[in-house]
């Protein structure tokens, strides 16, 4: 708790708008610009990769080549040159790659420092083991050995296909197929790094897994792969925070978050996204379109996603369940905030396959600006799935006049004793309540953090403490600029 | 003595309407006023104008506060340099607690004054003695503000927010409105721990029972927008055997 607040100070005094808007000075090697075949070999001969991998990604190359962009969703945005950015940057440093935290250049270690992820005191720090991407390389793993006791695999995916060949053939696409739509074709075949978890039988994680994302090179897009695998009886809370520095160009983001839980397992995965939003009038900012889904595989296996969004210029972004396994649970926490042009799509789906399957839904979009906020979730209830239930509730609140909220559920029911609840509410911060704060001693942009917060809180409740905290603080600070 | 706060021929408008039409009231540090008046007489477009809000169009007049130049500062700013309104109807606070609500307060003011922000073990040593006195349990502190509150409840938290904000001039709008007589009293008790040389209240109330709990140093008539009458606590015994019929000529004016 202390190294967050300590990042939001360090943070705040780097100055502009956008507190987390810095660029590290390094030298990089980047991959020619552009996407071809030959970049898809290049990126999988720098890591070595076996060749069932370099298929995979050429298969799902080929179906990119082929695939329509998603039109559904309610944003709009200039076609993509895809051509016109790079798909592999890595610190240079790479060739030999940090043994021990010494071994890391001084200036992204400094990054993170600016963060708030000091990694040297990370070890010390309770609770928190930090899997670091700087752009597209994990460059450092801390934590590593107390994990490695329980026979906890935490690593970068790069790793984990050298060390773990089988874990990762078995589930890599398992979840979410390589052609399932045209970002995760593209992730399939360029991803460059991400995380790697397996949680053995019967293991408790004794800590919070944390990946820290940043996309620092200009023009580089971040394609980053995650594989969780919780075996059966296990359990992990993992976080993945996001940031990247201020640029005037649109940057793509890409990732694919595959989730498994077997029999009687858990995972928590909570997100803190604050990538670059633009700036008030919509120049720049990234673009996130992210694939992120887990399959309760196992009976009695439980998935929740928790996420706090409040950057990016574009999210698209629809963290799901399949709930295969008879009593398995899917849950979905959202917080999305738009402010300035920013324009959000977001949502879940929750499948129910397995009987007595249970999913809940809690989304709260928060709208100021000019911006625009979509709820869009699909609940599908599928023959077999005797006795399911689904509680969805939805909740947007509007700050100012010139900003849009909307919700899109679809609900699908093939089982006539399934049970499934929606409830919707849209509302504008009061006048009253900004009022009542500000007699008692709040700026306005504290009033409005104050009462947003409230607004979020059964969302913010579910995020580990280390992290609330820092979100209670991007909440506030994302809605700066949005009354008085 | 300089006064705390000087209002001079006070004229506020909503849209169209004027609905204070002159008013002058001046008030000295550790005094207490009252002010009575009819329903829809302006008393709380009065305290809303004292708070800062918007909506008001103030279209003559002054009013100056510890010395400055009051129309001037913004909500906040008023509320940290002393200036505390219990409202007539206490707002909801979704998903807020009362605690984090109250730390928020009073941290802001803290910082405004160049203190440091209080932790979380002292702040709730703050609050807790002055909670008790008001028979408000840990369990209603820790509830979203104001939501699902009873009127009394919410009442008696506005009570606690002035006891623990501890502002220079508090403005109670109808706190003695809805309260049963033993939360009366306690509500009192606490207004009354509260009085000192260096803070001043300003209590609107239908009631002459209020005031023989806090006995005010004057009271005020407010009758259609002007102060028809002023005198000493005596004058609330007498409106209240009389009422306000006897100013409409001078309302009228
Ligand atoms: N925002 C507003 N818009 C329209 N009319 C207003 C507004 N605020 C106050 N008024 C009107 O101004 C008049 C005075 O209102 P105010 O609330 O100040 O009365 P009051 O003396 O406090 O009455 P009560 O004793 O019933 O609380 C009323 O007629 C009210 O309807
Ligand atoms: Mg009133």
């Amino acid at each position: 708790m202390a190294a967050t607040a300590k990042t939001i100070e360090q943070v705040k005094s780097i100055g502009g708008k956008y507190k987390f808007g810095f660029v590290t000075d390094i030298d990089l090697d980047f991959a020619p610009k552009g996407l071809s075949e030959d970049i898809v070999r290049f990126i999988s001969a720098k890591k070595d990769e076996p060749e069932w991998l370099l298929e995979w990604r050429l298969k799902a190359y080929g179906h990119w080549l082929e695939m329509p962009e998603p039109k559904w969703a309610k944003v709009s945005f200039p076609p993509i040159d895809y051509q016109d950015s790079f798909y592999y940057a890595a610190p240079k440093s790479k060739d030999d790659a940090p043994k021990s935290l010494a071994d890391i250049d001084p200036k992204l270690l400094e990054t993170y420092a600016k963060l708030g992820i000091p990694l040297q005191e990370q070890e010390i720090l309770a609770g928190v083991a930090v899997d670091a991407v700087f752009d597209s390389v994990s460059v450092a793993t801390t934590y590593k050995g107390k994990l490695e006791e329980k026979g906890i695999i935490f690593c970068s995916i790069s790793e984990a296909v050298r060390e773990h060949p089988e874990l990762v053939r078995k589930y890599l696409g398992s979840v979410v197929p390589y052609g399932d739509n045209k970002h995760a074709c593209l992730n399939s075949a360029v991803y460059t790094d991400g995380s790697f978890v397996y949680i053995p039988k019967g293991v408790r994680c004794p800590m919070e897994l944390s990946t820290y994302f940043r996309i620092n090179a200009e023009n580089t897009g971040q394609f980053e792969r995650t594989l969780i695998i919780a075996d059966e009886g296990s359990y992990v809370s993992y976080l993945e925070g996001c940031t990247a520095p201020m640029r005037d160009e649109n940057q793509l983001h890409a990732a694919v978050v595959e989730l498994i839980a077997l029999d009687d397992a858990e995972i928590k995965y909570s997100t803190v996204q604050n990538w670059y939003p633009g700036d008030e009038e919509g120049k720049g900012g990234i673009y996130n379109f992210v694939t992120k889904r887990g399959a309760c595989r196992g009976r009695n296996s439980k998935i929740s996603w928790t996420q706090v969004e409040t950057g990016s210029a574009i999210t698209w972004k629809y963290p799901s369940c399949i709930l295969e396994g008879d009593n398995s649970v899917g849950e979905f926490y959202s917080v999305a905030i738009t402010n300035n042009r920013q324009q959000a799509d977001t949502g879940t789906k929750m499948i129910h396959l397995g009987k007595n399957t249970r999913s809940t839904i809690i989304a709260k979009g928060i709208a100021a600006g000019r911006s625009d906020s979509t709820y869009r979730g699909q609940v599908k209830i599928l023959p077999k799935a005797e006795g399911a239930r689904n509680y969805t509730q939805c909740d947007s609140l509007l700050i100012g006049g010139d900003c849009g909220a909307h919700t899109v559920p679809y609900i699908e029911s093939r089982n006539p004793s399934a049970r499934v609840e929606h409830e919707a509410t849209t509302s504008k911060i009061g006048e009253d309540q900004l009022f009542y704060c500000r007699q008692r001693g709040l700026s306005d942009e504290e009033a409005v953090a104050l009462i947003v917060n409230g607004f979020c809180r059964e969302v913010l409740q579910q995020l580990p403490m280390e992290f609330a905290v820092e979100a209670q603080k991007l909440v506030g600070i994302s809605l700066e600029g949005s009354v008085g | 003595m300089t006064a705390l706060l000087d209002i001079k021929n006070l004229h506020v408008s909503v849209g169209e309407r004027e609905i204070l039409k002159g008013v002058d009231l001046t008030i000295n540090p550790g005094e207490v006023h009252a002010v009575m008046g009819p329903n829809g007489t302006g008393k709380s477009t009065l305290s809303y104008v004292l708070a800062g809000r918007e909506g008001y169009d103030i279209t003559d007049g002054t009013i100056t506060f510890m010395g400055q130049d009051l129309l001037a500062l913004e909500p906040h700013e008023r509320a940290c340099m002393g200036i505390f309104l219990a409202f007539q109807y206490p707002v909801e606070i979704p998903g807020v607690a009362g605690t984090t609500f109250l730390k928020t307060a009073l941290n802001a003011l803290r910082k405004y004054r160049g203190e440091g922000e209080l932790d979380a073990m002292q702040f709730l040593k703050h609050v807790r003695a002055k909670a008790k006195a008001l028979d408000i349990s840990d369990e209603m502190l820790r509830r979203p503000l104001n939501v699902g509150f009873s009127g009394g409840e919410k009442k008696r938290n506005e009570v606690l927010q002035m006891a623990v904000l501890e502002p220079k001039l508090a403005v109670l709008d109808e706190t003695d409105s809805g309260l049963d007589i033993d939360a009366l009293k306690v509500v009192a008790d606490g207004v009354n721990a509260m009085r000192s040389p260096e803070r001043s209240m300003l209590i609107i109330t239908h009631y002459q029972r209020l005031l023989d709990y806090i006995v005010p140093d004057h009271v005020h008539v407010l009758v259609a927008g002007r102060i028809v009458a002023s005198g000493g606590k005596e004058l609330a015994h007498e409106l209240e055997a009389k009422g306000y019929a006897q100013y409409a000529d001078a309302a009228a004016a």
